[in-house]
């Protein structure tokens, strides 16, 4: 069983014995929702994907952030969400860092874009690393920002499409960050128009459709 | 006819009232989500004569940081009338009634908004009253609950509400602002519909027990009256073409 329904905040989505998962509630035995979105029911829980919001940081997340101010011993990176992202000075440096001789501005500086990696939650805020494969600045590009709540809606297939039709190739945070690197500037335009088309859009019925009659526009 | 103002007809032979309306009739309101473009959530309410913004802004950073909660976010809200929203030019500094109700309504609000998860944040929720009739603390009430579910803040609950009363020596819903003045009571309610929680309740005026039971019954009508309107207005932002349920 797999129903889907649009919801808002407070509605009941079911009653009984469900497991709330993602922003759902348990009150008595109600499962209401917290969200504005849409709720997935399954044999034994409720779920709901939410359509407006704000990015919530969990481990393993790729994300695409902007070093905003740095310390002694870490980067702030903001992250597009509640708190700001640390990136540890011995992420980079190796565990010998010294902060009397290491120079932290030398590696990333305010304003770098760096693609990273979620690795849990601090103490206070998110850690995040540029350790591994494909992760670390990215020195060129073009940044855009949608919601963070549109990126399931962008799915493997669809940034084929667009990669594939304008040359592009897109690098996607979870965090609602995107990046489009293009030596064609008609082409990254247009690659562009699509990301933002589908965060206005955010039907996953007839996305892929919509996507691909305006990518064969003028094509 | 009971009231402070004698001179004013709240309610004729026929049961009808200054404005037109049966006694357990609320005033026309119609709600926009999604107003402002540069505020996390926003929403802009109609409630009679009333016209009210409210524009929602986090989870962010405190400032200043001694009071942030390290176990919980805070709310804060500011309400705050227009110079123009009044006949006489209010001054726009907040007032001590303002200070009041942007109390209220946070209290109000505080029961729905899962705060919880965002420790050391706040969430701040400014209501500007554009156009003043009487129940600007319902209505900006109401406007600040959707704004806070269109910024995306998890709600347990949606807040609505609605004021009951009385005037003329009759139970009446939705005081206007000439109810309110030549009255015999105002009672503000605040509800959690689907939780069936009351967030809200004041009273300025005189009832007796059983009147005050009434009342409340009364209110909470026009509650879920406004609420279904609030819901609309949601729905007509997020699932206007893609409504599938």
């Amino acid at each position: 069983m797999n129903q889907k329904q649009s919801v808002i905040p407070g509605d009941i989505i079911a009653t009984g014995d469900y497991r709330p998962e993602q922003n759902v509630v348990l009150v008595g035995d109600k499962l209401i929702s917290t969200a504005i979105g849409f709720s997935e029911t399954s044999a034994d829980s409720v779920s709901v994907i939410p359509i407006t919001g704000f990015y919530t940081p969990n481990a393993d997340d790729l994300i695409i952030g902007k070093v905003i101010s740095h310390n002694a011993l870490s980067w702030e990176v903001d992250i597009n969400s509640y708190y700001p992202g640390i990136l540890l000075a011995s992420d980079i440096f190796g565990k010998d860092y010294s902060p009397s001789r290491d120079d932290l501005s030398l590696k990333l500086t305010i304003g770098d874009i760096v693609l990273a990696r979620i690795t849990g939650m601090g103490s206070r805020d998110p850690l995040i690393t540029i350790a591994g494969e494909n992760l670390g600045r990215l020195d060129s590009g073009e940044l855009v920002k949608i919601s963070s709540t549109t990126i399931p809606y962008l799915t493997d297939s669809i940034i084929q499409t667009i990669e594939s039709s304008t040359n592009t190739s897109i690098t996607v945070g979870k965090n609602g960050l995107i990046v489009l690197k293009c030596d064609n500037s008609t082409g990254l335009t247009k690659a562009i128009k699509s990301i933002k088309m589908i965060d206005m859009i955010r039907d996953s019925n007839s996305m892929e459709e919509k996507i691909k009659n305006f990518l064969d526009e003028d094509n | 006819m009971g009231g402070r103002e004698a001179n004013v007809v709240l309610l004729d032979e026929n049961g009808i009232r200054s404005d037109g309306r049966k006694v357990n009739e609320t005033r026309k309101v119609t709600i926009k989500a999604g107003v402002l473009k540069n505020a996390n959530g926003s929403a802009y309410i109609e409630f009679g004569g009333n016209k009210i913004l409210a524009g929602v802004f986090g989870p962010r950073d405190v400032h200043p940081k001694h009071m942030s909660n390290p176990d919980t976010g805070i709310l804060r809200v500011r309400y705050h009338m227009e110079p123009f929203s009044v006949g006489e030019r209010k001054k726009p500094a907040p007032s001590r009634r303002e200070i009041e109700i942007s109390k209220v309504i946070k209290e109000a609000l505080e029961p729905a908004v899962m705060l919880e998860n965002f420790p050391r944040t706040a969430v701040d929720v400014f209501l500007e009253v554009l156009q003043a009739d009487g129940g600007t603390r319902c209505a900006a009430l109401d406007a600040a609950s959707v704004a806070l579910a269109d910024a995306g803040i998890p709600m347990k609950d949606m807040v609505c509400a609605c004021a009951a009363g009385k005037a003329a020596d009759a139970l009446i819903l939705d005081v206007n602002n000439e109810e309110d003045q030549a009255g015999q009571a105002d009672m503000p309610i605040g509800y959690m519909p689907n939780l069936g929680k009351i967030t809200l309740l004041q009273l300025d005026g005189v009832l007796t027990p059983d009147e005050y039971k009434k009342c409340i019954e009364l209110g909470l009508e026009g509650c879920k009256q406004v609420y279904e309107i609030q819901k609309n207005a949601l729905r007509e932002k997020y699932f206007s073409s893609s409504d599938n349920s």
